[in-house]
């Protein structure tokens, strides 16, 4: 049997609560109900979903999803070794086993025939059928499936199945409001609220270019790794640069008006 | 007469018509009237058809050949579109001019540019302007070589008109002025040398040019510009540029109005602050006021006071844009005269201005180092009633009236007054400040009668199909609320459209790059097929160790191709309003956004016609709930042909935009299609609207719905904006799929590029 411990969030992540999503989501935990937790890169969305798992003292078991994966690569597949073949758990297998929560992280990225997978653990059955090995799996009571979903994907071919939204609790998130986002920038770095908000403030400014030239503006994310340039010495305004314009966009004019923003905002 | 004959066989009355007024027995123009009065019809409006036929007449009747005559007709067109119809009587006057003075063989010159020039000068003033420099050089340079009479031309006219796009490309209308002139000045005695200054040979010609290339031309940074208003002060609003070269004694001062924000055509570097800089000092100034300044009534203050209350108001707006972008103080100051403190005479001059600009100095500068202590005083109290919060324009008036009383000095009413190092370019002339209760001329007046013109209905045929709408304050439907009437579009001349492609080669050919490299890829691998054309290693490895183990083997171990892995069905829905008629771009002299909006419904249906996706296109617009009128542009299995392309050119806008109803029809078409991804694409002028419907949120909320329930069907539903306000309310209605676009102009281009990106 697997060890469950080594799945465990030890240390308590750092999570500011948005709202109450934490309420809601133990609520949901309560009644095993699937959770799809929606909302651009980089808001915290992975962030909660590893906060709520220490919360619940349940292990977490997180799936990064991708182009290429495959069924298999979820369920589990046979491996040849020096006995001949062994049979190997996926994620998806082991978290149903040992009853942890399995995050499966932008989970649009992965094929829609693979996504299908998940469909029988969804629902009142909470099964997981196993075709290769003829097994049935009943799901731990402590099972529960999350997925991460990024609606703002400017291609239209990247999308749910319907079939597949409908089967899951969702929580919208967005990037925090500016107070909220600066004593965040603050706790998660160390870094000085003044100068968090300063950050927060062209957060701000590359978001309101959202739809004009920008598909995203800047994430949450991409101001904590500027925030934490800041803190270990490096230049205000270098730091943003780096962290903040030259990762989204290679426009000439929206790097000269960010830039802009920044001199005028670091002084 | 064999001419006459051909000339008079047009088949359609009007062209006839056309061709008498033009009265010209030229074989040339005969060969390209046709062409020219297709152009002509998309650009000159009917009733002003008439003007543009005389004054082609009157060029033909110059005694100077066909040329004029033929180059006008194939030009004018063109600078209708760029500056407007009103150009006309400057133009003529000019030629008349020259056609007066021995310059009258330049005349065809003049004409083969101007449409190029006029598209650098993007108004009337500004290619009055451009006629004045020609003007000029024409009376400096006519006849004056070696002293012999009023017979020669000048030699450089020509050579000018020749070059002046170029010029255009480099330099404003001001730079230009300074350039010809030096030509004048240098080389009115040397016809030869004039003509290699004016054709751009000369070196110092050249040198002249790079000089007078200082500063930032506003057409360079106008996107920047419009980047910089809504990432940094969420304010998007049309910039108009104006001329200052020419304007000696009042010098243009920025300013907004209802039409936009007004700036210089140009601004040359200022010191260590560039160009760009002083553009955005002066775009934050008046956001500054747009945000925190309320009018002022103004009937019961003398003009001084309200020279004060304007400098008070001008620091305290400042004051405030720099608690939110700190680094603006350093620009603002560096544009800032710093005024010597002793500099006014107070015993001969009106010094008021000059210690309102240091007054206006230390307000925003904590190292003034004035030592005046009334001054001191005021710049204590300005700072406290700002202390804790923004204050407001009345309180800073109170201030600012105060501050003249305790100041008043008699030499204030001379007539003498000090002007030097008082004048603060970068500030806006403050008429939004005030308000003059008496004689107040109601601009807002208008009374269009065509509003009230209905449209005849010419709905026949299908019955209407009833839809519901949502009722967002009781949450339930409204059954059968809406009538849809749907009819195939009328149909125009399908060779407009073909101009229009043509008219846009240049982008067709970018685009076509783009769609090859979109096209799918000839072949796509199907992986885990129990048959098919190749063994696919990783997958047969895998089920020999499944076999091995004892478990049943995956037989799916082969792969096969597939050519063509795309599989889209799009219906492309537009919105056909009254709003479309508005002319787009400055001083509402371009094109309308119906004619653009057939430009890139043409573009898209071509590109997407090459890529091979099955596209319908439909229009609407509604008047009540009881009339939605839903055309068929295209159908799916249509091509995108001559039929097609005929209902394209006869697109009309009128009526209001009952968005939901339209959304549900289109759905309706769109579900029918077995199609991976079904995309309905919405191009609209703005939000959801109808006569019948006064609460806006309604018909908002009715749409948000129609948008979920296509969800539901699997139906994605993604809008394109024209309007730049939408931000307000296309996310609530579409979500995370709506892109605006804030440059009308370049929806031709824009959209085509839209659907390849969503499509990728
Ligand atoms: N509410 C929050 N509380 C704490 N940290 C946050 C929060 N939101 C965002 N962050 C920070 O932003 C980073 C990115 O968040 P993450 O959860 O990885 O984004 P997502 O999964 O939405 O792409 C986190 O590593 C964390 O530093
Ligand atoms: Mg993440």
């Amino acid at each position: 049997m697997t060890d469950k411990t080594q799945y465990l969030v030890k240390q308590e992540p750092f999570y500011q609560a948005q709202g109450r999503e934490v309420a809601l989501y133990e609520a949901a935990y309560a009644a095993k109900l699937p959770v799809m937790v929606k909302g651009p890169t980089g808001c915290g969305k992975s962030r909660f979903v590893e906060y709520m798992a220490w919360k619940l003292q349940k292990p977490l078991i997180t799936v990064a999803c991708n182009e290429d994966m495959t069924a298999s690569d979820l369920v589990g597949r046979y491996l040849l070794d020096a006995n001949g073949t062994r049979w190997l758990d996926g994620p998806l297998t082991t978290a149903a086993r040992i009853g942890a929560i399995c995050y499966l992280d932008e989970i649009v990225e992965a094929r829609q025939d693979t996504t299908v997978v998940i469909h029988p653990l969804t629902d009142h059955r909470r099964t997981l059928p196993i075709d290769k090995k003829g097994e049935l799996i009943e799901a731990h009571p402590d099972f529960q499936l999350v997925i991460s979903y990024n609606p703002g994907y400017q291609s239209l071919m990247k999308d749910l199945k319907q079939s597949t939204k409908q089967r899951f609790t969702a929580f919208d998130f967005d990037y925090p409001a500016p107070e909220l986002e600066t004593s965040i920038l603050a706790k998660e770095t160390g870094l000085a609220e003044g100068t968090a908000a300063k950050l927060v403030k062209i957060g701000q400014v590359g978001r309101n270019l959202k739809g004009h030239g920008l598909d995203e503006g800047i994430s949450t994310r991409l101001l904590v790794y500027a925030a934490t340039l800041i803190k270990r010495g490096v230049d205000a305004q270098d730091a943003c640069r780096m962290a903040l314009v030259r990762p989204i966009t290679d426009d000439a004019d929206i790097r000269a008006t960010l830039d802009h923003a920044i001199d005028t905002t670091f002084i | 007469m064999a001419v006459d004959k051909a000339l008079g066989e047009y088949q359609h009355p009007l062209m006839q018509q056309y061709w008498a007024r033009l009265n010209t027995r030229f074989p040339q123009v005969a060969e390209i009237f046709e062409e020219a009065m297709a152009e002509a019809l998309l650009v000159i409006d009917r009733p002003d058809l008439d003007a543009y036929l005389d004054a082609a007449s009157f060029l033909g009747r110059l005694g100077r050949g066909v040329e004029p005559m033929l180059v006008f007709l194939e030009e004018w067109p063109s600078v209708v579109a760029a500056v407007g119809k009103e150009a006309l009587t400057p133009v003529l006057d000019f030629v008349k001019a020259m056609q007066k003075s021995p310059n009258g063989k330049a005349i065809t010159s003049f004409l083969q540019t101007l449409a190029a020039v006029a598209r650098r000068l993007q108004s009337v003033e500004q290619l009055q302007h451009y006629l004045d420099i020609a003007r000029d050089l024409m009376a400096r340079t006519t006849g004056s070589i070696h002293g012999h009479h009023t017979t020669f031309p000048s030699p450089g006219l020509p050579f000018f008109f020749e070059h002046a796009p170029r010029v255009l490309d480099l330099l404003s209308v001001g730079g230009m002025w300074n350039w010809v002139d030096y030509g004048i000045r240098n080389y009115s005695h040397h016809p030869e040398r004039q003509e290699e200054y004016f054709g751009l040979k000369l070196a110092d010609s050249r040198a002249v040019l790079q000089r007078e290339r200082r500063g930032t031309l506003f057409a360079d940074v106008e996107r920047q510009l419009d980047l910089y208003l809504r990432a940094l002060w969420r304010d998007g609003d049309q910039l108009v540029p104006y001329s200052t070269a020419f304007d000696e004694l009042r010098k243009p001062i920025p300013y907004y109005d209802k039409l936009g924000l007004r700036v210089p055509d140009v601004f040359e570097d200022a010191g260590m602050i560039g160009g760009i800089d002083r553009y955005r000092a002066v775009l934050a100034h008046m956001v500054g006021h747009r945000r925190w300044s309320t009018p002022q009534i103004a009937d019961n203050w003398s003009p001084f006071q309200r020279m004060a209350v304007e400098f008070f108001e001008d620091c305290r707006v400042e004051m405030l844009l720099c608690r939110e972008y700190p680094g603006l103080r350093r620009i603002f100051l560096a544009l800032h005269p710093k005024p010597v403190e002793d500099a006014c005479d107070p015993e001969t001059t009106s010094c008021l201005r000059h210690r309102l600009a240091m007054l206006s100095r230390a307000l925003l500068d904590p190292d003034h180092g004035y030592r005046d202590s009334d001054l001191n005083a005021y710049v204590a109290r300005f700072h406290t009633m700002l202390a804790d919060g923004a204050a407001n324009t009345t309180d800073t008036a109170g201030l600012a009236l105060s501050y003249v009383a305790k100041t008043r000095r008699q030499s204030d009413q001379f007539a003498k007054v000090h002007f030097d190092d008082t004048v603060i370019d970068y500030r806006d002339d403050n008429r939004h400040l005030w308000q003059f209760i008496e004689d107040s001329d109601d601009e807002e007046f208008f009374d269009d009668p065509d509003k009230s013109k209905v449209r005849e209905s010419e709905v026949v045929g299908l019955p209407p199909r009833h839809y519901p709408e949502w009722d967002t304050h009781s949450k339930t439907y409204r059954p059968d609320w809406t009538s849809v009437y749907e009819a195939l579009h009328p149909s125009g001349n399908p060779a407009d459209i073909d101009k229009l492609l043509q008219k846009h080669a240049a982008l067709a050919k970018q685009l076509k790059r783009l769609l090859d490299l979109l096209k799918p890829q000839d072949k796509v691998r199907i992986r885990y097929q129990e048959e098919g054309s190749e063994l696919d290693l990783d997958v047969a490895i895998r089920s020999l160790i499944d076999f091995k183990g004892g478990a049943t083997p995956d037989p799916r171990i082969n792969m096969s191709h597939r050519t063509d892995g795309r599989n889209i069905a799009v219906l492309l829905l537009v919105d056909l309003s009254e709003s479309l008629n508005e002319k787009v771009g400055t001083g509402g002299t371009g094109q309308t956004i119906l004619e653009l909006s057939q430009e890139a419904v043409s573009l898209l249906a071509w590109a997407i016609d090459r890529l091979g996706d099955p596209l319908a296109i439909a229009g609407f617009h509604s008047n009540t709930r009881h009339e939605v009128r839903y055309q068929h542009i295209k159908g799916f299995s249509e091509q995108w042909d001559d039929e097609v392309k005929a209902r394209v050119a006869a697109m009309e806008a009128g009526w209001s935009t009952r968005m939901g109803a339209a959304l549900r029809h289109a759905g309706h078409y769109l579900g029918a299609r077995k199609a991976d991804k079904r995309i309905l694409l919405v191009l609209t002028d703005g939000e959801p609207a109808d006569i019948d419907v006064t609460d806006p949120e309604h018909l908002r909320a009715d749409t948000k719905k129609a948008v979920e329930e296509l969800d539901t069907q699997g139906i994605t539903t993604f809008c394109l904006s024209l309007d730049p306000k939408a931000d307000e309310y296309v996310r609530e209605i579409f979500g995370n799929r709506w892109r605006v676009l804030d440059r009308i102009e370049r929806l031709p281009e824009q959209l085509p590029m839209l659907y390849l990106s969503l499509t990728k």
